[in-house]
This record gives structure tokens, C-alpha cells and sequence, in this order.
């Protein structure tokens, strides 16, 4: 007698770990699942949205959603090579209310919109200098540094401010949140133009490669010559240069500069990286399923509030569908273990 | 037919998906016998006992247990069958006692419903003695040696009344006298009339336990026979299908000028000062215990540790390297001691393994910006070179077999052509084939002009294709053996102090 009844059966998926290459074995459905899998769960929401909520797929509330997901999307590109590298940066919430409300003083102080913009993503950057040179070359823990940095950048915005609001209603960069370059919305399109550059460096430069490779084994790179320290300085000063792209966007939306702007905001940023099926651990990951991720985030606050779902379900909806995203996401894995 | 052995497979067959991983395989266990395993990596050893504890059910064939045909179709099953795998990865919780970790999952409970804990305690000493005892029940096993950890593994499989223990690769990362205690555990089971599988890759245990061997080559079984019929060259034979008439390379001329210089390079602590010339076209064995202070040395030399005492010339020019990089930029390579942890980025194409170094990466770049084609050529010089087998250049490393990983992490170096190569224990996990053609590339690269470093524990390697050997003891160069005077016994008896007098 033979026990063939049950291992001969077609595509044998999950045992194939032990012996053949994981994933050149692996059958072409697993393999579409690991490619564009979080695009269809995209997709699927798109059109379950679109038959449950009324007005949800019009040309209007399409840019709609792109613009309120897009300041997420933005924090959530830097956060991605964060997390690339084994890294997280709890800071970038509070880092855009500091740069929002930089942005606005600089306005009041009377310089020009372009100033007023690049001072913003400056000092976000400069922020995210501080924290990477503090992660990198004293070797903290970049949870507890980037946790200092989310209080002590949240006091500096009520400092700033003196705990109000810093109203601009002339603001001259205002069209940065509320205007349209070829009918798009100009957020959308500093998101996309960011995402374009994210995705080239990650994928086409030295720079990326090393972040991957960092990500990938800390140790291995520096044996191999890689400025791993530099590197890292260099992946917190983007994390926080689109900490104050998102700030200078959010406060030309207002036309305000807002100590409460952001909060929670670096949780969302998370949310939308890891639902994009980049690794915790590092190594895994493009910027181009972030984007993906942060759409999905999008999608569903907005067709919840068009479906005029109370807001309290709201949260409690979008926690659940992280979480089984992510669920179904590491499911494949555990298949293959 | 008398008694019908302990287990039996017959025709089994197994694959996966585009891998015919065993074809018609047969296997016999008697109780109270030894029987080892042998082939190389990818042989199919690895598939075989995972069919026997639950992880692969086989596609065909059968499997008998005393004659009775079973299927052992989960984990929990071929413990209720007698059959219990000890692999290279323990399988215990490092953060528990001992005590726990042998009531693993069958905790006795008093009967207010909470742990026994002095039964748990009382049950363990019970299991201890009979793999020998001397292991303390309380004691946090995370604390305890591997040999020892190894030990409370095999006395849960006893407890669970293994009647098939399969070790695999057992001594793999057991001292010697660790070892020496796991042989005679071994053949007390065997006394007590349990079948052991032995899978090892090394001659001499399976010669010291062995009372048959079969030897598996490509997912097919080539043959079993008593260990008095078999020569160890004909088991080598058989695992890699042809003889290897010479496994040791060694086709080089005479070397040449001197290229790495080092004069009291220390690290300040335990190591140095340590003299050292490398010449041009030389292979430089370095031996020692493990401890010695080798591989602290190589990364000294390429400027992976801090450098606190004594000088380094590489080419004739003074260099000081702070950092990989300037060991790098100062044409020094340097291949670490454990490829998946030191070197490989497991998740990233062959090709990108390839050219990832501080100056492979400038080579193909041009302002930043990575310069496909450029790459492309490389990695292919370097696969063709080396002969990685692969499936395509953009092959995920995690993807191929430890020879071959190695042989990435050696083209990584090959391409940005150092004058130096530091090879720390470049064959350690790699079957016997891919062993043989490391030691072609070795040679290879001495004959370029390349002054190849080798340390390496295993003393044959490292008399077979070495010039010379320098032997290390706490951190110093004990000994200098030129290749004629290089033996074991002379290696040893510097790296362990015996022979101190003359060092």
C-alpha cells in the first residue's frame, strides 16, 4: 500500500520550504498574491465602496480622497525607508506641526512663498538630522529617541504658537494644500512627484541599495564596506524632510499653523508602510505599496463617511482592517514555514 | 523473513514543486543499530527525515514500522510512532530550566490545576539519569553549553520512548570533549536497542559509530553497506558520483613580492602583537584552537576592529584602515566566518550580493545612480568565473545552497579584484563538491598574484592547500610551519601549548 492518496495531489504549496527554493517553487497564484495581492485588496475596496456609498466613484471625490490621504501618504514614503532599515520614527507627527507652524511664521515674517516652503521641509529635515545622528553614531534605540522626539517636537508647537492656532488667512503658498496643476489637486501631485523620486532612489541608486542592504543585515553591510551609520543619518533626514513637506502642506490647507496639526499622525504613516507588506524587520519593502497602503487607508475613511458610518465604528473599522490585512499578509508566510 | 527491522522505506519518492527531491529511495533501521547517512547538501538526507518526523508526507512508497506500514502524516504522530529527530537547530526554549523544558507539553498538574512543580523537578532527574545525569534540572538551559543543551534534547526523545532517534549533524557545534560524551550516549542508546539515524558529513564519527552507511546522491539512494566494506574514499565516491582524485588544489608557482606587511598589529587587548608578510601568489594557512584570536585578527587586519598597537603595509605603503572600507579601499577582502550572518543579504538578488561593498558600488555607479548594465556584466564574470549554479543573476541568495551562497560571497570580492584576501573558514557548511571547487578558486587567485589568508579548523584543509601555516594560541602567533614541516600533530601541539618551548 502507498501513501500516495494525499501528497499526490497537484501543487503541493506549503511544503515546498524545506527543500526547494521558496518562492521559485511556489505556485503562480502565490506568487501574483506576493506581487500585486495589497493592489487587489485596493481594488476590491474601490469597487465595494463604490456599490455601498453613493457618490463615492465621481471624478470629484476620486481627487478627494488622493488629497485628504495624501499628507499620510507623504509622512508614510519617509517612513517607509525607515522601516527599511530596521528603524521607526515616532517623531514625524509632531515634526509637521513644527515645520507647519515654521512655515507660517516665516510667512508672517514676510518672506517669499518659496522660502516659506523650503524653511519648512528644512527643518524637518533638520529634526530628522538630529534624530538619525542621534540613532546612528550613539547607537539609541530609534523607538525611544524618535518617542522624545514626538513629545519634545509637540511641545515646541504649542511653544511656538502659544497653544493657538497662527491664523494666515493671506497665505501666499496656500495653493501647496488647495490648488490644482492640470486639474489634479497640487497635494496629489507633490505625493506622486515624491513617490517618483522615492521609488527611483530606492530602486536605482547606490543609496537604495544600501538601505536594503542595512535592512537586510546590519552586520554584513558594514563588513562589506558600507557607511552604515551615514546611511542611516541620511534615511532620518528624508523621514524628516517629508515630515515637513506634509507640515507645509497641511498648513497651506488650513492656511493656518496648528500645534494639534498631526497627531497620531505617525501611527496612520505606520499603519499605511505596513500594510504596504514592507517588513518590520527590514530589508522588504517599495515605496510604490506604501502608496498603495495609504490609499487603502484613504479609501476607507472616505466611503465611511459618505456611508455617514458614526465615527466611533470608524475606528473601530479601520483598526480591524489593519490588522487583517496584515493578518492575511503574513498568513502566506506562515503557509510556507 | 525473521523479525522485520525496526523501519523500513521502500521506493519512497518525494517532490516539490520543479524538484524531484527523492526518487525510489530505500532505507533500512534495525534496533540497536547505527546507521549513518551521508550525501551531500541537497542529497536528499534533509527530506528524507523530515518525511520521518511528520513535516513531508512522501508521494510515494511506503514506510513500515516493525513490519506494520504507517503514515506519518503530522509532527505528533511520529512521536506516537517511537520516532524522534534531534536536528542542528535545537528544539527547546532557551529561557526555561531544564526541568521545563523536558515536561514540555505534558506538564503534570497537581490537582488544584496548576503546575506540579516538584513532580516536573522529580520526573526530570528520572530522564536525566538515563542519558548520564551530571545536568542540573534547575538550571536555566539557555546557560548550559550546546553539547549539554543537546543532551536534555535526546533525554526528552528517551522519556517519550523513542524507539528511531535521528540526530542530524550532531556534533556540528560541539567542542571535542562534547562530542566524545555524545558518542558514548550514542552507543548506549544503541545498547538499549534503539535505531539511530546518524547524519554527519565528518569521516571519522561515522566510522568510530557507524555499523552501516548509505550513502544518497541526487535525491537517489547509491547504496548501503557495512562500514568494514566500505573505505571512506569510496564513500566520497559515491556522494559526488566521480572520485576526487585530489580534493586539495594546489597548482601554483613560487610566490612572489610582499604585499601585506604587518608589524605588532594589536588590538590593545587580547590580541597581538602579532607579526605577519603575506607574498604575492601565496596561500597562508592560519590554525589555532577556536578562541585563538583568528578570526579577531583578519578583521584587525581589514579594519573591522579597532587597530590600537603596531603598523600595516599593504604594496609597501604605510596604510591604516579605521574601517571595512579603508581595508577595502587599501585592497584588502575579506570574507567573514559565518556567511549568513556576516555576509550574505539573504533577501537580495545574487547580483546585488555581488556588488554590494563600499567599492563595488562605486565602481558601478556613476553619481549615485546604479548603472544596470555594469552590474549585469559583473555578476555574469563572476557566476561564469565561479560556476554558481543558478537560475538567473537576479536569483535570490536565500535561494541556493550553501556552495553556492559562498561562492557569491567569494564573488563579491573577486569583482572588485583585492590584492589581499582574508578568507575566514571559507568551506565551513558546503558539501564536498563545492568544497573541492572553492579550493580551485583559491588557487586560482594565488596564481593571479592574489595572498590568500585562509583560517580554517579543519586540518587537512588547511595543510592540503596551504604554502605555509601559521599557527595562533591566545591571541598570538604560536608557531610558523613551512608546508613541509606542517603536520596535524605539529599544528596542534602549537595551537593547544604542548609544544610552548618552541613557539
Amino acid at each position: 500500500m502507498t501513501e500516495t492518496s494525499r501528497a499526490g495531489k497537484p501543487a503541493p504549496t506549503t511544503e515546498a520550504a524545506g527543500i526547494a527554493p521558496p518562492r521559485a517553487g511556489r505556485p503562480r497564484f502565490a506568487r501574483l498574491w506576493d506581487r500585486y495581492g495589497i493592489l487587489g485588496v485596493l481594488v476590491l475596496m474601490i469597487v465595494l465602496m463604490a456599490v455601498l456609498a453613493p457618490n463615492f466613484l465621481t471624478f470629484t471625490n476620486v481627487f478627494n480622497i488622493a488629497r485628504a490621504a495624501s499628507i499620510n501618504a507623504i509622512l508614510a514614503a519617509g517612513m517607509t525607508l525607515v522601516i527599511l532599515t530596521r528603524g521607526i520614527d515616532l517623531s514625524v507627527g509632531s515634526n509637521l506641526a513644527v515645520c507647519g507652524i515654521v512655515s507660517v511664521l516665516l510667512w508672517t515674517a514676510g518672506l517669499p512663498s518659496v522660502l516659506c516652503v523650503a524653511g519648512g521641509i528644512a527643518v524637518g529635515a533638520l529634526f530628522g538630522l538630529l534624530n538619525g545622528a542621534l540613532i546612528a553614531y550613539l547607537a539609541l534605540p530609534a523607538f525611544i529617541v524618535t518617542l522624545g522626539g514626538l513629545t519634545y517636537l509637540r511641545g515646541t508647537a504649542y511653544l511656538l504658537t502659544d497653544g493657538q492656532p497662527l491664523l494666515a488667512d493671506d497665505l501666499g503658498f496656500r495653493l501647496m494644500g488647495s490648488g490644482f496643476i492640470a486639474g489634479v489637486p497640487v497635494p496629489v501631485v507633490v505625493m506622486l512627484g515624491l513617490y517618483l523620486v522615492l521609488w527611483f532612489v530606492l530602486r536605482h541608486t547606490r543609496f537604495g541599495t544600501e538601505v536594503y542592504a542595512i535592512g537586510g543585515n546590519p552586520e554584513a553591510a558594514r563588513l562589506a564596506g558600507i557607511k552604515v551609520k551615514w546611511t542611516l543619518v541620511r534615511v532620518y533626514v528624508i523621514a524628516g524632510a517629508c515630515a515637513g513637506l506634509a507640515g507645509v502642506i497641511f498648513s497651506a490647507r488650513v492656511m493656518s499653523g496648528q500645534p494639534t496639526a498631526g497627531e497620531t499622525y505617525e501611527l496612520d504613516a505606520i499603519a499605511a508602510v505596513v500594510l504596504g507588506g514592507t517588513s518590520l524587520m527590514g530589508g522588504i519593502g517599495t515605496v510604490q505599496r506604501t502608496l498603495i497602503g495609504a490609499m487603502i487607508m484613504g479609501v476607507l475613511s472616505n466611503g465611511l463617511l459618505l456611508m455617514n458610518v458614526p465615527y466611533f465604528y470608524q475606528l473601530i473599522i479601520k483598526g480591524g482592517v489593519i490588522v487583517l490585512a496584515v493578518a492575511i499578509d503574513s498568513l502566506k508566510n506562515w503557509k510556507r514555514a | 523473513m525473521s523479525t522485520p527491522p525496526l523501519l523500513r522505506m521502500t521506493g519512497v519518492g518525494k517532490a516539490f514543486p520543479g524538484v524531484q527531491a527523492l526518487t525510489d529511495v530505500h532505507f533500512e533501521l534495525h534496533a540497536g543499530e547505527v546507521h549513518a547517512l551521508m550525501g551531500e547538501n541537497g542529497a536528499g538526507k534533509s527530506t528524507l527525515i523530515k518525511m520521518l518526523a511528520g513535516v513531508h508526507t512522501p508521494d510515494s512508497g511506503t514506510i513500515e514500522i516493525d513490519g506494520r506500514p504507517v503514515s506519518i502524516t503530522n509532527p505528533q504522530r511520529a512521536v506516537d510512532l517511537g520516532i524522534a529527530v534531534i536536528h542542528q537547530e535545537l528544539n527547546l526554549a532557551p529561557n526555561l530550566t531544564v526541568a521545563q523544558n523536558l515536561a514540555l507539553g505534558r506538564e503534570p498538574r497537581t490537582r488544584l490545576g496548576l503546575l506540579d512543580r516538584s513532580r516536573i523537578r522529580r520526573e526530570a532527574h528520572a530522564k536525566l539519569d538515563r542519558v548520564g545525569g551530571g545536568i542540573d534540572p534547575d538550571a536555566v538551559l539557555g546557560t548550559l553549553s550546546v553539547g549539554m543543551q543537546q543532551v536534555v534534547e535526546i533525554a526528552r526523545a528517551v522519556a517519550q520512548n523513542a524507539r528511531v532517534l535521528v540526530l542530524d549533524e550532531p556534533t556540528a557545534a560541539l567542542s571535542e570533549a562534547e562530542a566524545q560524551r555524545l558518542f558514548s550516549l550514542v552507543e548506549e542508546m544503541r545498547g538499549a536497542g534503539m535505531g539511530l539515524v546518524y547524519i554527519s558529513h565528518r569521516m571519522e564519527e561515522v566510522y568510530r559509530l557507524a555499523d552501516r552507511i548509505t550513502v544518497f546522491r541526487d535525491g537517489h539512494w547509491v547504496g548501503t553497506s557495512p562500514r568494514a566494506e566500505l573505505e571512506p574514499e569510496d564513500i566520497v565516491a559515491r556522494m559526488v558520483g566521480r572520485t576526487l582524485d585530489d580534493l586539495y588544489v594546489r597548482e601554483r608557482h613560487d610566490p612572489g613580492e610582499v604585499v601585506l606587511e604587518a608589524e605588532g598589529i594589536g588590538d590593545g587587548a587580547g590580541i597581538g602583537p602579532v607579526d605577519l608578510r603575506l607574498r604575492a601568489g601565496e596561500v597562508v594557512g592560519l590554525g589555532g584552537l577556536i578562541g585563538a584570536g583568528r578570526s579577531e585578527l583578519a578583521q584587525l587586519l581589514f579594519g573591522a576592529q579597532r587597530v590600537r598597537t603596531g603598523r600595516l603595509r599593504v604594496g609597501g605603503r604605510a596604510v591604516v584602515n579605521r574601517s571595512p572600507l579603508d581595508g577595502i579601499r587599501n585592497g584588502i577582502g575579506y570574507v567573514p566566518e559565518s556567511r549568513k550572518e556576516q555576509a550574505l543579504f539573504l533577501d537580495m538578488s545574487i547580483r546585488d550580493n555581488v556588488v554590494t561593498t563600499g567599492l563595488g558600488l562605486d565602481q558601478v555607479s556613476d553619481f549615485g545612480v546604479l548603472r544596470r548594465g555594469r552590474m549585469t556584466r559583473r555578476v555574469a564574470t563572476q557566476i561564469d568565473a565561479l560556476r554558481v549554479r543558478c537560475s538567473s543573476a537576479l536569483q535570490r541568495v536565500a535561494e541556493l545552497s550553501g556552495g553556492n551562497q559562498q561562492k557569491v560571497v567569494l564573488g563579491r570580492w573577486l569583482a572588485i579584484a583585492p590584492r589581499v584576501l582574508l578568507l575566514d573558514e571559507p568551506t565551513r557548511g558546503v558539501d564536498i563538491g563545492a568544497k573541492h571547487e572553492i579550493y580551485r578558486i583559491i588557487d586560482r587567485l594565488a596564481r593571479e598574484g592574489v595572498a590568500v589568508l585562509v583560517i580554517s579548523s579543519d586540518l587537512p584543509e588547511l595543510l592540503g592547500i596551504s604554502d605555509r601555516v601559521l599557527v595562533m594560541r591566545n591571541g598570538a602567533v604560536a608557531a610558523e610551519l613551512p608546508r613541509e614541516e606542517a603536520t596535524e600533530e605539529a599544528v596542534m601541539l602549537h595551537a593547544t601549548g604542548v609544544a610552548a618551548g618552541s613557539g
